[in-house]
């Protein structure tokens, strides 16, 4: 258990060494723990319950849509009592804002970079803890007060934010612009930044503990393409995200002091009058605040999906049973969508009155970024051409991921085109795109790593068969759910409209409507098979071996199950091979250890 | 089981290309469909068409794309599998770097093509250069949560005493290029006539050029596309496109109405 003395783990030892003759208490075990593993899981059940409720949300805008304006089952009459269980257009504009929100920044990235960020890189590299355990705790500390202002904007006055998750200005400025706009703006800002916060702490972590503490024989292109992908991934939050912090800052200040970053300069034809409140001082921009958030929020589209990938690339070589296909053209791929990723914001603005010339270079950026995408799919191709594949629901679920990630990067060709955007932008074509990239991607890339590690994490095997079920409901599901969508927007159908029907062209996608509702409601009731599947396997799973998938990586091979504080035995491993040497002619098992001797 | 996933992840390409085929093709015989239509609405500009061929330029390589796609990974899904008795390892093979610098070179080329081929359109439609010479039609400003339409009447000029205005009915004559300013008053909005294949955010602080050209008569819907508070949803307008004599005809009344109006206001003061 103690770390060798003059490895790279030796600054982790004062935190050790002093409760060495003593186990540590459970506040400092399993509260404020500073193991990267205890961190990771913290992560994990965290943002498993905010997906409960994130989903609870889309719900709410799918009932809404399926069934307007008709009477909320169940909860309708204790939240709606005055309207008879009818929901409100309000209610509705503060549904879609505040489950774009949950999901982004309280499900998908907490899950994905804080969950298995933090529990797979130390165990892929071979470190014994991050570099800095008290700043990872810290990080995981600081989504406290991210998710406090977050719930407890739902009771102030006016409601949570309803500004959308993008809270353009004016409309999230102005606090009579709209009910939402009054503390919960301001609730939802100031979660925002602490959850900024959290990402900040943790991706300095991971850059820092991927460059400086990997075992020996771990050369940058002998990691597994999930660190790779963090690693990147790590890089991409610590240069965009101060933006979005600058910026929140910048609309908190429009809001409690009285500066005007966003408020325009008066125009003299039209004046300004928000609401029957005439704003007299301007000399800001709006569009100011749409670069701004996009500049971060585009790159954080990727911060999404890409350790969504490394990790599909894993699971996919494990069950072909083969070397990952053209390794290093995987890593350009994802850093050259992180790169490229920094300058197609734009697109998101292409009808917004940014100059259209900017619009037109963004275009070519936008339409090259889908370079990169589509080299990763033919490589994910390649990997199982030949392969051996084993049907794990690891394995569906990473097959899955390939599948509907095609869609969702193929229909983001429709929009990077200025001319087409001109009619999709803000259809329902634009979210079907960002749920096939971020449901159909990142979750499904988060439920392909829950099958692949929870056995490491926990020790126990998850069940195959419940496993399998929820695969099948949730993918058949999630496509009946998105691939219409596709559908709504070549018809027309504006996102964000509490009654689409208002408009006559509108009335035939009706049907449509409802019967996506339905699948969204089946999807959203596959998913208690899943936290069933995880309760029960915590507790009553079958034993898992140290390595049941036969897999290469250190967490596999080096570790047992699950891995102690410390992670590895006395010594670190030493690695002599790539991660994905599958089928090795020279070697006798068909996988080959990255800590196997040299041949 | 392989067959099994095999098929099932066939579904995805199979019932959804033919999703799209059907709400190409088709329209009213569905069971959970009211007739109408589920493809782009009718276009009656001018520049719409070249938007809905590039649409359909980019759905056509999508769609094959797609497909092809779907039919390597069905296809190796089921070839692959490990099935029961097989005892042979799999290919030990690290990719090819040939075929790398194959596709990616080719799927360069064909995104360079996607690129180039959409310019001179986004140019056409959304460049100030190519509405400069044309007089402004009306000026529209947005508010919560409608929208007032500004003519300027028979001499041309804002700002004359022959000015009129009307609330979300935006009237315009067939066959002429239109030019209007947009503007909003509070927050954001966005101009959408779906029908005309126009969208353009409107924003405080500027005054937006905005124009297009209507080929055909008859009452469309304009819609605001960006989210502009809680009434959002019934931002709802009106494009009511007449015959030359009858925009004439109207905008004798319309002018009527408003002094009408304005003389009630001065005798109420």
């Amino acid at each position: 258990m103690s770390p060798t003395p003059g490895t790279e783990a030796g600054h982790h030892d004062h935190g050790h060494d002093d409760h060495d003759h003593h186990e540590l208490g459970f506040w400092r075990k399993y509260v404020f723990s500073e193991d990267h593993k205890t961190i990771g899981i913290q992560f994990l059940f965290t943002s498993l319950v905010f997906l409960g409720l994130g989903g609870l949300l889309a719900l709410g805008v799918r009932w809404q849509l399926g069934w307007p304006w008709s009477r909320v089952p169940l909860i309708g009459k204790y939240v709606f009592p005055d309207t008879g269980g009818v929901m409100s257009p309000e209610f509705y504009t503060m549904l879609f804002t505040m489950h774009a929100t949950v999901m982004i920044f309280f499900v998908i990235i907490p899950m994905l970079t804080g969950a298995f960020g933090n529990w797979i890189i130390p165990l892929q590299i071979g470190a014994r803890d991050m570099a800095f355990p008290k700043l990872n705790m810290i990080s995981y500390w600081f989504m406290w007060p991210a998710i406090i202002c977050m719930l407890s904007s739902f009771f102030v006055e006016g409601g949570a934010a309803a500004a959308g998750w993008t809270s353009y200005p004016p409309l999230s400025v102005q606090s009579s612009a709209a009910p939402g706009s009054g503390m919960g703006q301001t609730l939802w800002l100031m979660a925002i930044t602490f959850a900024g916060v959290s990402s900040m702490t943790g991706s300095v972590n991971y850059i820092t503990t991927i460059v400086m503490m990997r075992t020996p024989g771990m050369k940058m292109f002998r990691m597994p393409l999930t660190v790779w992908a963090l690693f990147i991934t790590a890089i991409l939050q610590a240069f965009a995200l101060p933006v979005l912090t600058a910026a929140g800052f910048m609309q908190l200040m429009d809001r409690t002091v009285g500066s005007v970053f966003f408020t325009p300069v008066i125009d003299d034809a039209v004046g300004y009058v928000v609401n029957g409140k005439e704003i007299l001082v301007g000399g800001g921009q709006p569009l100011l605040w749409q670069h701004l958030f996009w500049f971060y929020s585009h790159p954080a589209v990727y911060i999404m999906i890409l350790p969504a990938m490394g990790i599909t690339s894993d699971v996919l070589a494990t069950f072909s049973r083969k070397p990952i296909f053209g390794y290093k053209p995987m890593i350009f791929a994802i850093a050259s969508i992180a790169g490229l990723g920094f300058i197609v914001w734009g697109h998101h603005m292409f009808q917004s009155g940014m100059n259209p010339a900017v619009g037109m270079t963004m275009m070519v950026t936008t339409t090259f970024i889908a370079l990169p995408s589509a080299v990763k799919v033919f490589n994910w191709l390649g990997t199982i051409w030949g392969g051996r594949i084993q049907y794990t629901t690891a394995m569906l679920n990473a097959l899955g991921f390939v599948s509907l990630f095609l869609i969702g990067g193929l229909s983001g060709i429709f929009m990077a085109s200025t001319p087409v955007d001109i009619y999709i932008h803000d259809t329902y074509f634009i979210v079907a795109h960002i749920h096939y990239v971020l449901f159909g991607g990142s979750i499904f890339g988060f439920f392909a790593a829950v099958y692949y590690w929870f056995p490491k994490m926990f020790g126990r095997m998850l069940d195959e068969t419940w496993g399998k079920i929820h695969f099948v409901i949730s993918f058949a599901a999630m496509n009946c759910t998105f691939f219409p969508m596709h559908i709504l927007g070549t018809g027309g159908m504006p996102r964000r409209l509490a009654d689409p029907f208002i408009y006559d062209y509108l009335e035939p996608l009706r049907g449509l409507n409802t019967f996506v509702s339905i699948s969204a409601m089946v999807m959203g009731a596959a998913q208690i098979i899943f936290v069933i599947n995880i309760v029960a396997s915590v507790f009553w799973g079958k034993k898992a071996p140290d390595n049941p998938w036969n897999a290469n990586t250190l967490e596999w091979c080096a570790t047992p199950t699950p891995p102690g504080h410390g992670n590895f035995g006395p010594e670190l491993p030493v690695v002599n091979h790539g991660p994905y040497e599958y089928a090795h002619p020279k070697a006798d098992a068909d996988f080959l250890p990255q800590t196997a001797p040299k041949f | 089981m392989y067959r099994f996933w095999t098929v099932f992840f066939a579904l995805v390409p199979i019932l959804g290309t033919a999703l799209c085929v059907y709400a190409f093709y088709n329209h009213e015989l569905l069971w959970f469909g009211e007739s109408g239509s589920w493809w782009l609405p009718e276009d009656i500009s001018t520049f719409g068409k070249d938007i809905d061929r590039i649409f359909n330029f980019l759905g056509w390589i999508v769609m094959i794309t797609f497909i092809a796609c779907n039919i390597l990974l069905c296809w190796f899904m089921w070839k692959y599998a490990d099935k029961p008795g097989d005892t042979r390892k799999a290919t030990y093979s690290h990719g090819n770097h040939n075929l790398e610098v194959f596709w990616t070179s080719a799927t360069a080329i064909l995104l360079a093509v996607i690129a180039m081929s959409q310019l001179g359109i986004w140019m056409e439609i959304k460049f100030p250069s190519s509405s400069v010479d044309v007089p402004v039609f009306a000026n529209v400003t947005a508010r919560q949560f409608e929208w007032r339409i500004t003519y300027p009447g028979p001499d041309g000029e804002f700002g004359t005493i022959d000015d009129f205005e009307s609330n979300s009915d935006f009237v315009v004559p067939v066959g002429r290029k239109i030019k209007m300013m947009l503007r909003s008053q509070d927050v954001l909005h966005s101009f959408f006539l779906p029908n005309m294949r126009v969208k353009q955010d409107a924003v405080p602080g500027l005054a937006i050029p905005v124009w297009f050209e209507a080929t055909k008569t008859g009452q469309y819907d304009l819609v605001c596309a960006e989210l502009c508070g809680w009434g959002h949803y019934k931002m709802k307008g009106r494009l009511t496109v007449l015959s030359k004599e009858d925009y004439d005809r109207w905008q004798k009344s319309a002018i009527a109405e408003s002094n009408r109006a304005g003389s009630d206001e001065e005798d109420e003061e």
